[in-house]
């Protein structure tokens, strides 16, 4: 069984967006789902980034008026 | 054919087998490592090796922080200075403050204008200031080393630093080091 989880991180510049996500996901279980909202423009780039690099899963990325909405699934225990 | 194996063999394979898992131990962590050496205290540089650390940690990269000459001096808490310091060594801890908030920056400064403004702007932005990122670093498990010959150099004393969990003095060997088994090494 998979959680959804929203988590907002409207207003939060780079590198706090990611870093945000790191923590998040160090507590979360592997396949647990997370739905992060960012207003950071570097956020549509950083968090593909950053889900290859850790091998998490981006699941789906929105961008809607400004608010960059990412589906990102638990993948490992890498970080 | 039969082959027989003595035992200095089988210690020999052992040995062979243990350099390998070390060699191997070395290459994956070669793979997803950041060495930054940090060698100007100017508040905008700070700033970008910050970023530059605490964005490399969040990506699960293991980050080595090599903080020497004007950046030692940049890491020191606000307050007086230490005790049983000569007068020379006084004398560059009083042109060289501690504190976050009393570093230059490198262009548009101002005599501190600038620097306020930038403040200012940072805070209406949102953007993470150098003190937040600092904690951030050390709370993502940043390793902090030290330059042993920049502290004796300007008299700074390890009490002076601000409070970091992962920190430790080092030499050249030691950046070295890690930085051969980084991949990739950025000077700041």
């Amino acid at each position: 069984m998979s959680l959804t989880n929203e988590e907002d991180l409207s207003g939060m510049r780079c590198p706090m967006p990611i870093v945000h996500l790191a923590k998040l996901f160090k507590e979360l279980e592997i396949g647990e789902e997370i739905t992060a909202v960012a207003t950071d423009p570097a956020f549509h780039l950083d968090v593909e980034t950053w889900c290859m690099r850790t091998g998490n899963e981006l699941l789906e990325l929105v961008e809607n008026e400004g608010h960059l909405t990412a589906k990102i699934r638990k993948a490992n225990n890498s970080e | 054919m039969t082959i027989t194996f003595g035992e200095s063999d089988v210690n020999r394979t052992g040995h062979v087998s243990k350099q390998i898992e070390d060699l191997k131990r070395q290459l994956a962590a070669k793979e997803n490592s950041l060495s930054l050496v940090v060698f100007s205290g100017e508040l905008d540089k700070m700033l970008a090796a910050f970023t530059i650390a605490t964005g490399a940690a969040a990506c699960g990269m293991k980050v080595s922080m090599f903080l020497t000459f004007w950046a030692t001096a940049a890491m020191k808490k606000s307050g007086p200075q230490a005790a049983g310091k000569g007068f020379v060594e006084r004398l560059f801890g009083w042109m060289l403050p501690g504190g976050f908030t009393k570093q230059k920056l490198s262009k548009l400064d101002m005599f501190g204008i600038g620097r306020r403004m930038m403040f200012r702007e940072m805070a209406r932005k949102n953007v993470a200031n150098l003190e937040q990122l600092v904690e951030t670093a050390d709370e993502l498990g940043v390793e902090f080393y030290v330059c042993e010959s920049s502290m004796s150099l300007m008299g700074i004393q390890c009490e002076e630093l601000v409070a970091l969990s992962n920190v430790k003095c080092c030499g050249v060997a030691t950046f070295l080091q890690r930085s051969a088994l980084s991949n990739t090494t950025l000077f700041i």
